[in-house]
């Protein structure tokens, strides 16, 4: 490079450095739209499901009387619930966090099985007061609104 | 009394901050004639000191347990042992932002004592930029976030402090981190500093060179700490998950890495003067946007405190003021920088060159993956970004780095020739291909691990060629350093490739006396027992595991339960081998009486910190090597002008 004058080579390394930068950032907005796992709501999720296998994340609340244990001790089966009786059954395997009970809110990572059953590899739940899962914070409100229906429901 | 001795502690330096700041700008506008000049170096100082003194203050607050000031009350409890009762100093968010002004005025402080290789006009301006910085980090914690605030009425009893910070990795993680974080604002203030005097040379590499080599060390180590403590705490198995107070940390490090080789070039080429400076004000806006990002409670995470939307739009006007203004500055000043020396492309400063576009490319990659989910909420749409597109996509820039890596040490400054080292690059290129073909015949292994055991083998052994033909005896500590950080990235290079290739995951349900296999490990669960701890009950699984039959060891992993906070965490058992680690976790217990075991394998995963710490302690021998070479060169200097004045003096 040094058949440059000194203004060339700098000129020359700016461009350089901005190609390379310019790149990197082209290529992250592409792998970002692709790599980015989307969050799902229960209906969402029926409504419009993501491809299987695309690693994507379920919120929603635990289903009372779903939570089972299999056979083999460590795999567990519950639902997801969330608004208009939407219902998506999820399978995990592995030791569930300290705060995951039924009735309680979770999000699941994971991806969508062929037969329509969520399989989840983590399963994130309240950990304590001030640790809360982003998507849970809107959940708890959700989740009062739908207990208060059930309770009235009848009341009249 | 404590309390008000500590916050009018923090006024005072908040004020000898805004005094540093005036006196020097007014002493770079008349250069230094006026009387104030001479206020600047005693006022930063005495603000070190001050500062210090309020965060003394506040520690014994917390070692005492005083109930009438919020945030212990809040954060403390009087039955936690005394080491946590310390460390919870800093584990809340008043508390560690007066950690971070408490650096950050002892980094000035340390700066206006010691530095004396800068043109006094160019330390002026530095000072008065330390000063700026300081002084918007002030506001922050005496407006909104006052760490001494009392209560109406002393409280009965402390909140007490979340479990999972209630471990040993609190009491260094943070303050390491910190050290790191705010002490890049050295190389902020220094690049501003010479932006505003236009003294951009190859002595201001060398006076800064040694501040930014100590904030990396610190955030080094603080990183790898960091990552262990997420590995053993966290039970997850995991050693790092991307988070993005994870990714807060990373950045300023890739920007602080990048920044030490780009001033390496213009302390012994004087190029690379305009690169140089927009690193140094890259790398400590990083550390703000992680701080940013940390604190503001933008994020939900073990580290947000408290979310508090007021917090957060006054660190990100603070930070729109310090970066914007330091842009500004360059973009008004770069132009009147003149050009450095030239090279060509074979050459060690073309290495450097490459190798720090790369790592800026990196920077951008982490930095648009964090930002990407708050961008995108803003839209309604909730995504979270994880390993799928930052392993894939960094590799894409990380693994033409490391190739450079491996050949850049070798080769000459100015320019050279690729052949005059091509038996090393041949070497290199030999034993990367060789374990590439090895390892993808022998085992079933993913593409990216396999990239880095290859790669980590042959910057392994590349990494100590600018040791060969030496006398070692003699070569310069700063070299060994280099030599040492080099091979300390191909360790941990070799550690997470490992760990990610070979790692073996059992996850059964066993009863007592119950056994299982997980790799060369046979596991046999003895028992179950609860016990308490001084704030806790747990648990306590005990675990014989044989390594290929050999003698058993006792693992005890525990699913504890806290009181105060009431809250569940679970306390990993580790058990390390010469090559690896088995990992142990206790779950719940299944409705048939069987106790949930998830154990792991790891096979050399230890690598990852030990590469971790050798890179610091490459840091640390660099940076005493380049302290001895100038208190050496300062005493010749003095010698000098003895023997000047000596010989004046006779004639």
């Amino acid at each position: 490079m040094s058949a440059f004058k000194p203004k060339h080579q700098r000129l020359v390394l700016v461009v350089l450095a901005l190609v390379a930068l310019v790149g990197a950032g082209l290529l992250a907005a592409y792998a970002l739209r692709n790599q980015a796992s989307y969050f799902y709501l229960p209906e969402q999720m029926l409504e419009n499901p993501p491809a299987p296998g695309q690693a994507v994340r379920l919120g929603g609340m635990v289903e009372q009387g779903s939570l089972q244990t299999a056979a083999d001790g460590v795999t567990l089966t519950f639902a997801v619930t969330g608004k208009d009786d939407a219902r998506v059954p999820v399978r995990f395997s592995g030791i569930a966090p300290d705060l995951f009970v039924e009735g309680s809110g979770v999000v699941a990572e994971g991806r969508l099985g062929p037969d329509g059953t969520f399989i989840a590899d983590n399963l994130l739940a309240k950990h304590d007061e001030n640790y809360v899962p982003r998507e849970l914070q809107e959940m708890t409100e959700h989740q009062a609104a739908k207990m208060a229906e059930e309770t009235t429901v009848g009341l009249e | 009394m404590i309390a008000e001795l500590g916050l009018a502690a923090l006024w005072l330096a908040a004020a000898l901050a805004a005094t540093q700041m005036v006196a020097g700008f007014l002493a770079v506008r008349d250069n230094g004639t006026s009387e104030l000049a001479k206020l600047i170096r005693p006022a930063a100082i005495t603000q070190g000191v001050l500062v210090a003194f309020s965060f003394a203050m506040l520690v014994w607050l917390f070692a005492i347990t005083d109930l009438s000031v919020k945030l212990v009350v809040s954060n403390s409890h009087s039955m936690k042992p005394l080491i946590f009762k310390l460390s919870g100093t800093w584990g809340n968010h008043e508390g560690s932002m007066l950690l971070w002004v408490m650096v950050m005025g002892f980094a000035g402080a340390l700066i206006a004592l010691v530095e004396r290789r800068l043109p006094e006009r160019t330390m002026n301006a530095t000072l008065a930029a330390q000063g700026v910085v300081s002084l918007g980090f002030y506001a922050f914690l005496l407006l909104s976030s006052n760490p001494f605030e009392r209560l109406p009425t002393p409280a009965a009893e402390g909140m007490g402090l979340n479990p999972l910070l209630q471990d040993i990795g609190l009491a260094f993680h943070p303050p390491t981190l910190y050290l790191g974080y705010v002490g890049l604002s050295v190389a902020f203030s220094f690049a501003v500093g010479a932006l505003l005097t236009r003294q951009v040379t190859p002595e201001f590499a060398r006076a800064m060179r040694p501040w930014v080599l100590g904030a990396w060390v610190w955030l080094t180590v603080g990183i790898t700490a960091g990552s262990y403590w997420a590995y053993y705490e966290l039970g997850w198995g995991g050693w790092w998950f991307w988070d993005p107070v994870e990714n807060a940390s990373l950045m300023p490090w890739l920007a602080a890495t990048a920044l030490l080789h780009s001033a390496s070039v213009l302390a012994s080429r004087d190029a690379l003067r305009t690169w140089t400076i927009m690193l140094g004000v890259v790398a400590f806006s990083m550390s703000m946007v992680g701080t940013f990002l940390v604190r503001s409670g933008i994020l939900t995470s073990v580290h947000a405190f408290a979310v508090d939307p007021e917090r957060g739009t006054f660190i990100l006007v603070l930070l729109g003021i310090f970066i914007g203004g330091a842009l500004l500055l360059f973009a008004l000043r770069a132009n009147t920088i003149s050009e450095g020396e030239r090279f060509r492309i074979a050459s060690r400063e073309g290495a450097l060159v490459f190798n720090n576009v790369m790592l800026s490319a990196i920077l951008a990659i982490v930095l648009l993956g964090t930002l990407y989910p708050l961008l995108t909420e803003a839209f309604d749409v909730r995504v979270s970004v994880g390993p799928p597109y930052f392993n894939p996509v960094g590799a894409i820039f990380a693994i033409p780095m490391l190739i450079v890596m491996g050949v850049g040490p070798l080769l000459r400054w100015r320019q050279d020739r690729l052949d005059r080292i091509g038996k090393e690059v041949a070497l290199f290129g030999a034993l990367v291909l060789a374990a590439l073909i090895l390892a993808s015949v022998l085992a079933d292994i993913g593409i990216l691990p396999l990239l880095g055991l290859a790669l980590g083998l042959g910057l392994a052994v590349a990494s100590l060629l600018p040791l060969r033909r030496r006398k070692l005896s003699r070569t310069p500590l700063a070299t060994w350093g280099m030599v040492v950080a080099h091979f300390g990235i191909a360790v941990a290079l070799l550690g997470m490739s490992s760990e990610s290739a070979f790692t073996q995951e059992r996850l059964a349900a066993l009863e007592e006396g119950g056994r299982t296999s997980v790799g060369p490990w046979s596991i046999e669960l003895q028992g179950v027992e609860p016990i308490a701890g001084p704030n806790w009950t747990a648990m306590q699984a005990r675990i014989a595991a044989r390594y290929d039959g050999g003698k058993a060891s006792v693992l005890t992993p525990q699913a504890r339960n806290f009181w105060a906070p009431p809250q569940q965490t679970t306390e990993s058992a580790l058990l390390t081998r010469w090559n690896g680690q088995l990992y142990a976790v206790v779950g719940d217990r299944t409705p048939d009486g069987r106790w949930q075991l998830r154990l792991w394998w790891k096979p050399f995963v230890p690598l990852i910190w030990y590469g971790g710490l050798l890179v610091g302690l490459g840091g640390v021998l660099a940076l005493i090597g380049r302290v001895i070479t100038d208190i050496r060169n300062r005493r010749l200097a003095v010698r000098i002008a003895e023997r000047r004045a000596d010989r004046e003096a006779l004639a």
